[in-house]
């Protein structure tokens, strides 16, 4: 960008401006940067605080997160256990993450295959309707699906989260893979088959793997959204108890340290996989630039 | 082939809206909690009436976090979109808080906004704020905590929007004399307006809705419409005035995204999502 502003000055038009002086920008230049990092840092407080302080002493009888720094201590790793209930919530968000993301990866990349290759009756209705669905207030996800089950006499529980949680990571699937599809070369598999590839064996062998790196960032999104959602739970849940659900509950009595650990360990993990689909990202970026070469 | 999903999403989404729609003109029995439509209207205006301060409350709150999170993330996103090297990992700290749980972030704020704690207390103890002094428990917390927990929704958006800005319009306005400010108001921002939008509808309307927040760090004083619908699903049973509530809540956001198509043309907002 530097090399734009240093125009070759011309004689031009009247009300042409100033050129811009190089002089000026070399400190104006470093406040964006700085400004940027501490945007970074403060996003990054309250997640350097429950890491910290999942780390802090409690000598309460019941322990509880206190802001007092009491000493440096690992006890609550090791009685991660400790609280009851808590490691029972903790498993079932978990349980409902993995079922809730396997579920709507596999049909939300169905539909964005769907709406990428074919042009049907209604398609830009289910455009809409997937745009309403990420727009809504979770509230009204919530309040209206809870309406819903309760019009139809359902009990509440682990289907019905189950239900509730496909629902609203569907659509956030098939944006993600249809971003990864709307850059698919066609003549790739018109090549498969050409070769005398199934259209099965084209799916599974070019259509696939070409698209997987989208399908992984979608199922990525969609487990990052269930294990994380408490507005709809709390609505849908009835007496099932996930892990935000738990810890809503805590809030106003006081949390104990193990809710910290438990959420130190659902952040390290987010970070070792997004890292890791980075970097996959740009290996793959790398190996397809070489093999171009 | 799309079958599955879209069944999935008209069952268990679009039909009930519908069901929250119909919820809200009926009247429910107070003991056995059986329902019957009566196209009984006056839901509305009661639920309006009624909690008129509530409402205006959370619009305040909702508006007051979302341009805090425009104005402080707009430069953020400019430089990542027009200068930063790396901008995947960049994109991926904008994410970063969302890997901690919503409810453990706010509570964290709940800690980070205590009396005591790290902010306050600091300057307290230094005797710049007075002895009495306190956020938690105010709407100044609650505004805080949206504008932290709702950051991202406003960020991708405009990096979007930054992202898209043809390079070569920037480089013509260099090449017809253009200062820097001059492109930048003149050139930049009017190409993001769509994102900005964009932005302010993603933002404005879940944090509307929004009562963790409220909840956690407000006061008694500072109770949103979400609060409100909450207790009348889950602890009242006051079915018609919590679906008349949340449909306010629907329209409201139906409305935006009219708006957005009408005045901000054919190119469609999800887009930015």
């Amino acid at each position: 960008m530097s090399t734009l502003t240093q125009d070759v000055p011309v004689p031009s038009a009247k009300e042409l401006a100033p050129v811009p002086r190089e002089r000026r920008r070399r400190w104006t230049y470093y406040v964006l940067p700085i400004y940027s990092s501490g945007f970074f840092l403060y996003l990054l407080i309250p997640i350097a605080f429950m890491i910290v302080y999942s780390f802090n002493q409690s000598r309460s009888a019941l322990p509880q997160v206190t802001f007092k720094w009491q000493g440096f201590t690992t006890q609550w790793y090791r009685e991660w256990q400790g609280i009851p209930g808590l490691g029972d919530a903790f498993f079932l968000s978990i349980k409902l993450a993995l079922l809730a993301t396997v579920i709507a990866a596999t049909l939300g990349t169905l539909l964005a295959l769907a709406l990428v290759r074919y042009s049907f009756r209604g398609k830009g209705a289910t455009e809409q309707v997937m745009f309403t669905n990420i727009a809504a207030p979770e509230i009204v996800l919530g309040a209206s699906l809870l309406g819903f089950y309760i019009t139809l006499n359902l009990d509440r529980g682990f289907s019905t989260l189950l239900i509730a949680h496909v629902m609203f990571c569907i659509a956030y699937v098939t944006i993600t893979v249809r971003a990864r599809l709307s850059g698919f070369d066609p003549m790739l598999e018109q090549a498969a088959q050409d070769l005398g590839a199934t259209p099965w064996v084209t799916f599974w062998k070019v259509t696939l793997p070409l698209i997987f790196p989208g399908i992984l960032a979608g199922a990525l999104l969609a487990f990052a959204l269930s294990i994380d959602d408490f507005v709809t739970s709390n609505f849908v849940a009835g007496r099932t108890v996930t892990f935000p659900l738990w810890v809503y509950g805590a809030v106003k009595v006081g949390i104990p340290p193990q809710v910290f650990v438990f959420g130190t360990a659902i952040f390290m993990a987010g970070l070792v996989l997004a890292v890791l689909a980075l970097v996959f990202q740009g290996r793959k970026r790398g190996a397809g630039a070489a093999a171009e070469e | 082939m799309g079958g599955p999903a879209l069944l999935w999403l008209v069952v268990f989404f679009l039909v009930p809206l519908v069901t929250m729609l119909s919820l809200s003109v009926q009247t429910c029995d107070s003991v056995t909690l059986a329902c019957r439509l009566t196209w009984h209207f006056a839901e509305f205006p009661d639920v309006i009436r009624e909690f008129s301060d509530t409402i205006v409350r959370s619009f305040v709150y909702a508006g007051a976090a979302t341009l805090v999170t425009l104005v402080v993330s707009f430069p953020v996103t400019y430089w990542i979109a027009f200068r930063a090297k790396r901008k995947n990992f960049f994109l991926l700290m904008l994410l970063v808080p969302f890997f901690v749980s919503f409810v453990i972030r706010t509570t964290a704020w709940q800690f980070l906004l205590a009396d005591q704690g790290i902010i306050v207390g600091t300057l307290k103890n230094l005797h710049l704020l007075p002895e009495n002094f306190h956020i938690l428990a105010t709407g100044w917390a609650v505004i805080a905590g949206i504008a932290y927990n709702y950051l991202p929704f406003t960020a991708l958006p405009l990096y979007v929007a930054l992202e898209r800005i043809d390079r070569r319009v920037l480089e013509a306005s260099h090449d017809l004399y253009a200062t820097r400010r001059a492109s930048f108001t003149r050139v930049v921002l009017p190409l993001s307006v769509p994102g900005i939008f964009a932005a302010f509808l993603l933002t404005f309307v879940p944090a509307a809705g929004d009562y963790v927040n409220a909840f956690i760090l407000g006061g008694t004083n500072n109770r949103m419409i979400g609060n409100v619908i909450q207790t009348k699903f889950l602890e009242a049973a006051d079915y018609p005035a919590a679906s008349a509530l949340s449909a306010i809540l629907l329209v409201l956001m139906l409305v935006g995204i009219a708006a957005y198509a009408k005045f901000l043309g054919s190119r469609t907002i999800e887009e930015y999502v």
